[in-house]
């Protein structure tokens, strides 16, 4: 009978101790209405499904939707990604074709499959001005994401015709969004590698760069020795030559 | 005008014979410029290099009221603001003079053809004779013919004098030793989030995930920077199916995490591109292209071996840590590589 006790008391007091101690997911208070997900389906049948299969299953041309969660929609329909352009390497971001409000029943037809990534609550997507935070925030980027994006988001080429956007005007939610289901070819970012605060943190940092001006003058896209040289060849070697002929010419 | 040379290999159309030699064409007649010929447009040549000059005072005035107008602030607009400004002002002020300058040789000042002839390189025997006289008189009055004991001693002491010098190449070591063969990395150390060396449990890397990682402690180390540049890890999770079977390496994952330095085989850039659907990691430098399904395996670019693989598991607390160290140094090849 003690052991029997004991035992309840330590699973209670680490079970206890891992729900305080485990890392918070930021996700959204307000649950979707069977309503909204009954729209859903709907607009999913006759703007998804065509690739997506009829119950999200995926098919040969597009991966299932089970398990994806409302993040991953709110993501790829909200910036315009899906429903796909063309068939491309990667799914450029142009202009959405459903409102907010569309957008949100699919994602809530999506999330009622299975389980997965929710939409993050408001507290998480706002901007911080905090220094402090936008100055992690640097720091964060620069670990995990300046390689792909470039240092102050201007972002970059990968391999065969992929590439990582630039991220100067993206919205804070798509900013946490993208890193919690990790897009096409960018890697998750899950909440135990990055915070909510963390994730929020970042975006803020990247809303900073983008409200103030460059320090070092001329930005020339921010992309580094490519428009720089290009710049440095055409500009000053034209000047040099057009120097050197205006000394050696005889003046008329 | 070289006179032995008569023009025999110049190329003549049939039937025409060319003459024995051909004429000094000479200097071709003087044109004169409108300044030289027309008072007011020298007139107005002075005019224009002294507003040229004008100008560079202007240059120099505008980088002494900013000077002052413009203090640093500590904030960025600021710095730029003054930087620019004081740039302006001196690169107005430099150039001006320079184009001032020029402008006035062009229209103002004589230009009249001048021929300086070419003379012989080798000089006349009357020089080259009192030349050698003079070095005669230079050894025979220093007396280092006959006082061999000042010859001898001033031949030995140039003899070390270089040996100073070869010593004190010793100070561009110390040698790295094995420092480089050698990164934090044992068995028991825990791998840590990217700054902030916090530990990461097994089941926090999901599918599709990257870590980036260094070892527990790194921050306290004598040299992080250093140590950093050396025992960088990317960690990511497979699925067990993708990843290519080798025997020798069994045990080195935990459930398809793997680890791997994240310093690039080539020269040393860290490679974090990471293509979660290809596996593919990118080395922004140089495109090096490894294949982490294939063990990290060189896919594109100038990278001649894979990135080597930390073997990791999980301590008791359920936190990812290293079973030892890199199996082989890691980063670019060095000399003592071999």
């Amino acid at each position: 009978m003690a052991t029997v006790v004991i035992m309840l008391i330590a699973l209670v007091v680490v079970g206890g101790a891992y729900s305080a101690l485990a890392p918070s997911r930021a996700e959204a208070s307000t649950t979707a209405s069977p309503e909204d997900v009954t729209a859903g389906r709907d607009l999913f049948l006759a703007n998804c499904s065509n690739c997506h299969g009829l119950q999200g299953q995926g098919t040969e041309d597009a991966p299932t939707l089970i398990g994806v969660g409302a993040a991953s929609v709110d993501f790829q329909v909200g910036t315009g990604r899906m429903p796909l352009q063309a068939n491309s390497v990667q799914a450029p971001d142009r202009t959405e074709d459903f409102s907010q409000e569309e957008v949100s029943q699919m994602a809530a037809y999506v999330a009622s499959l299975a389980p997965g990534p929710a939409i993050p609550a408001e507290e998480y997507t706002e901007i911080v001005e905090d220094p402090e935070r936008v100055s992690k925030g640097n720091e964060l980027f620069r670990t995990n994401c300046a390689m792909c994006h470039n240092v102050v988001g201007a972002g970059g080429a990968l391999t065969r015709g992929k590439y990582a956007p630039q991220l100067r005007e993206t919205d804070p939610k798509y900013v946490y969004e993208a890193m919690l289901t990790g897009p096409s070819n960018m890697p998750v970012f899950n909440d135990a590698n990055i915070s909510p605060e963390e994730k929020q943190d970042i975006a803020s940092y990247l809303r900073h760069l983008k409200d103030n001006e460059s320090p070092g003058g001329v930005e020339l896209g921010s992309i580094g020795p490519v428009t720089e040289g290009a710049f440095a060849w055409i500009a000053g070697i034209t000047i040099l030559i057009g120097s050197a002929v205006w000394l050696t010419t005889r003046s008329s | 005008m070289r006179d032995e040379h008569v023009g025999t290999d110049v190329a003549a159309p049939e039937g025409q014979n060319l003459p024995d030699r051909f004429a000094n064409p000479g200097v071709p007649a003087h044109r004169f410029r409108t300044t030289d010929t027309d008072t007011r447009a020298a007139k107005r040549a002075e005019r224009q290099v002294a507003v040229i000059f004008a100008l560079s005072a202007l240059g120099s005035l505008l980088f002494i009221i900013s000077y002052f107008a413009f203090p640093l602030e500590g904030t960025f607009s600021s710095i730029q603001r003054s930087t620019w400004t004081l740039g302006l002002g001196l690169g107005l002020a430099i150039l001006a003079i320079g184009v001032g300058v020029v402008h006035w040789a062009r229209t103002l000042m004589p230009d009249h053809e001048q021929i300086e002839q070419r003379h012989d390189i080798r000089g006349t025997e009357e020089d080259r004779t009192e030349a050698a006289a003079i070095l005669q008189d230079g050894f025979e009055e220093s007396g280092i013919g006959r006082r061999s004991l000042i010859r001898n001693s001033l031949i030995g002491a140039g003899a070390l004098l270089p040996i100073p010098a070869v010593l004190s190449l010793g100070d561009l070591g110390p040698r790295p030793g094995d420092a480089l063969t050698h990164t934090l990395w044992r068995n028991g150390v825990r791998l840590t989030r990217d700054p902030d060396e916090l530990p990461i449990r097994a089941q926090d890397v999901t599918m599709g995930s990257v870590f980036h990682v260094i070892p527990e402690g790194l921050n306290e180390s004598e040299h992080p920077l250093e140590e950093k540049a050396k025992a960088a890890v990317l960690l990511i999770r497979l699925e067990p199916g993708d990843v290519e079977d080798l025997p020798e390496r069994e045990g080195w994952d935990v459930d398809g995490i793997y680890a791997y330095s994240k310093i690039c085989t080539h020269v040393g850039c860290p490679v974090a591109l990471y293509e979660q659907r290809t596996h593919h990691l990118l080395c922004p430098c140089h495109q090096s292209t490894f294949d982490v399904a294939q063990h990290c395996r060189v896919v594109f670019g100038p990278a001649k071996r894979p990135l080597p693989q930390l073997p990791i598991s999980v301590d008791e607390e359920g936190y990812l840590v290293a079973t030892s160290d890199f199996p082989e140094p890691p980063g670019p090849s060095f000399w003592e590589r071999g």
